[in-house]
């Protein structure tokens, strides 16, 4: 299962930086969503898959038995992705300003701010 | 449990809450925002003061054991991080009160301005890897905003770069961080510390190697490291100058802190090989930094690029790494970030009198605002390494560092840079203040603006320049100071001590 998991991570984060090389605007955004997806992933793999064991111990321990899952990771990646939304949505809204105000999505044409030579 | 730890993030917290509760009166709000600047000054102060007399401090947040729960953790170098966010809160405050538009008010600048500064202070003050990521992510949401808010062209665009560029260092920390729980088990830092100064052998070398350069990437990006700064000058000149001023003050420092932080504290086996990689990078900062400032021909563009021209001097005191040389680091962010600060502030001034930011277009300041001049010169020369102001002592630290253990090479780098800044210094001299304005006035752009009273404005100019010049002054003490910084950076047993306590 980590083997098939690593390969999707791989997969992801190539997609990502292919999107983030597009010159369009929602391409970046889309690229950038799939980059932190696969940060999460990858916590989540690389923190051992175990299965069929939760965190919970048993009504007459009184602490846990070995194996189980490792409930931290979890914590760790739903506060990613909490934070990973909020960010693509204001990124989103920023797109859409962008757009409004330059009036095209092609990043190449966004050139106004850069160092002339 | 010590409750000076909390403040520096609790008073911007209340003060940003209270700002949007206020968001209708402007007159209030820009009371509470002042305020709370001048409290976060002072707690900061006083923090820096108690971990000076009784080492260094730690809380444990909710009363968790120190790996388990989430760990606030004060030695000097953090504390004296959050007194300059103090100090330069303060400043920038005092200066929005004169320099921000009524509409950027309106839309929250005073709130945002707030809750940056607690995703600085967390920044400095937290004990936890996966911590410091959050508050990261709390500073940069409001720095993103705080970028685009007014929607102009230059703006959007700016902000595009500065948003994906962010994000993407973001995943490489992110990414990084779930390979270092793989590894290590835990994310508290003093945990890891301890970890990889005894069980390090157990891992292979080379993972830990690798995941020590994601880390410096993640972090590189957001310092501005030779090769990944190019997007700072891209998106630091478009937004208001105190938005800007704040950004360059303190913004770029708080991935130098990260840095400096990780690569003292957890990856200190293969010093060989990472902080010579470090060492390089400064040296390539430092040189592409200073050229590119001196093509330049605008205000805060030349202001743009000597600074990741200076924060190729930082790290270089990390990649030296003897106590002397991370002194000298400390003592260089010291005086950077005060006198970059206030270099934005007067570049503010100089534009809303020019009526434009590039340097043909501007002279003859000297003759009509000699005062301002003269704080231009103050912080102009310290940048440069003048004696006797700040810069100079901050130079010398480092050069005698880097001689103490003879990386000459670096030494003569960071001389020739230092040599090219002063011609980039000189050059806004001659340009904007010395030269007579060029040709016939140019048709004033602030003709419909209200009269402005240059003393608001300059106050802040003014504390900031009086630090610089007591930092100066006050060579011997500070530096001192900093010796105490760099030897507990160097020596991380007592910090392992403070957080985990008897645990080990």
């Amino acid at each position: 299962m980590e083997i098939i998991l690593a390969f999707v991570i791989g997969g992801l984060f190539a997609a990502g930086i292919y999107m983030l090389l597009r010159r369009s605007l929602v391409k970046l955004l889309i690229g950038l969503a799939l980059l932190s997806h696969a940060a999460n992933l990858l916590i989540f793999t690389a923190a051992k898959l175990t299965r069929g064991s939760p965190p919970v111990i048993d009504m007459d321990e009184t602490v846990l038995t070995a194996p189980f899952a490792d409930p931290l990771p979890q914590a760790l990646i739903l506060t990613a992705i909490v934070i990973g939304f909020g960010v693509i949505a204001f990124a989103l809204a920023l797109a859409y300003r962008v757009y409004r105000s330059v009036g095209t999505d092609d990043l190449d044409q966004m050139q106004s701010t850069d160092t002339q030579s | 449990m010590n409750p000076l730890l909390i403040l520096p993030i609790l008073i911007p917290m209340l003060t940003a809450i209270l700002a949007v509760l206020f968001r209708d009166s402007r007159g209030v709000q820009r009371a509470i925002s002042s305020l709370g600047a001048w409290a976060l000054f002072v707690a900061s102060a006083v923090l820096v003061n108690d971990v000076w007399r009784n080492g260094i401090q730690a809380a444990q947040m909710g009363n968790w054991p120190a790996p388990y729960g989430i760990t606030l953790v004060a030695d000097l170098f953090s504390a004296v991080m959050v007194l300059l966010a103090g100090i330069i809160a303060a400043a920038v405050a005092m200066y929005s009160l004169f320099s921000i538009d009524g509409k950027r008010e309106e839309f929250g600048y005073h709130p945002l301005f707030h809750f940056l500064l607690v995703g600085i202070c967390g920044a400095f003050l937290t004990g936890d890897l996966f911590n410091l990521y959050v508050w990261f992510e709390v500073m940069l949401m409001a720095s993103f905003v705080l970028l685009a808010l007014g929607g102009e062209r230059g703006q959007m665009e700016g902000a595009i770069k500065y948003v994906t560029i962010n994000l993407i260092s973001s995943a490489m920390f992110l990414s990084a961080l779930g390979i270092l729980y793989a590894m290590a088990g835990t994310l508290n830092m003093a945990d890891l510390a301890y970890k990889f100064s005894t069980i390090s052998a157990l891992q292979p070398q080379g993972i830990v190697t690798a995941l020590a350069i994601l880390f410096m990437v993640a972090f590189g990006i957001k310092a501005a490291v030779f090769p990944l700064f190019f997007w700072l000058p891209a998106s630091y000149h478009t937004p208001p100058v105190a938005v800007s001023a704040l950004f360059a003050g303190l913004l770029t420092k708080v991935g130098v802190y990260a840095l400096i932080r990780v690569f003292t504290l957890i990856f200190v086996n293969d010093v060989g090989y990472t902080h010579t990689l470090i060492l390089i990078l400064a040296a390539l900062t430092m040189v592409s930094g200073v050229l590119g400032a001196v093509a330049q021909n605008e205000f805060r563009r030349v202001l743009s690029f000597l600074l990741i021209s200076h924060i190729g001097y930082i790290i270089m005191g990390l990649g030296l790494f003897t106590p002397f040389a991370l002194a000298g680091s400390v003592f260089y962010i010291t005086h950077h970030i005060i006198v970059k600060t206030n270099l934005f502030l007067i570049s503010g001034v100089v534009e809303r009198l020019g009526g434009t930011p590039s340097l043909k277009k501007l002279g003859g300041l000297y003759k009509t605002q000699p005062g301002l001049a003269l704080f231009f010169l103050i912080a102009a020369m310290s940048l440069a390494g003048m004696p006797p102001l700040s810069g100079f002592f901050a130079k010398l630290s480092l050069l005698r560092a880097g001689l103490d253990v003879g990386q000459y090479v670096i030494v003569a780098v960071a001389l020739a840079a230092g040599i090219l800044t002063l011609f980039s210094m000189l050059k806004i001299w001659a340009e904007a203040f010395w030269k007579s304005p060029p040709g016939p006035q140019p048709v004033n752009a602030n003709a419909g603006m209200p009269h402005l009273d240059l003393r608001n404005w300059l106050f802040p100019v003014a504390f900031l320049a009086a630090i610089t010049v007591l930092i100066g002054l006050g060579a011997g003490p500070a530096f001192n100071f900093a010796l105490q910084a760099g030897e507990q950076l160097m020596d991380p047993s007592a910090y392992i001590q403070a957080v985990m306590g008897g645990a080990r």
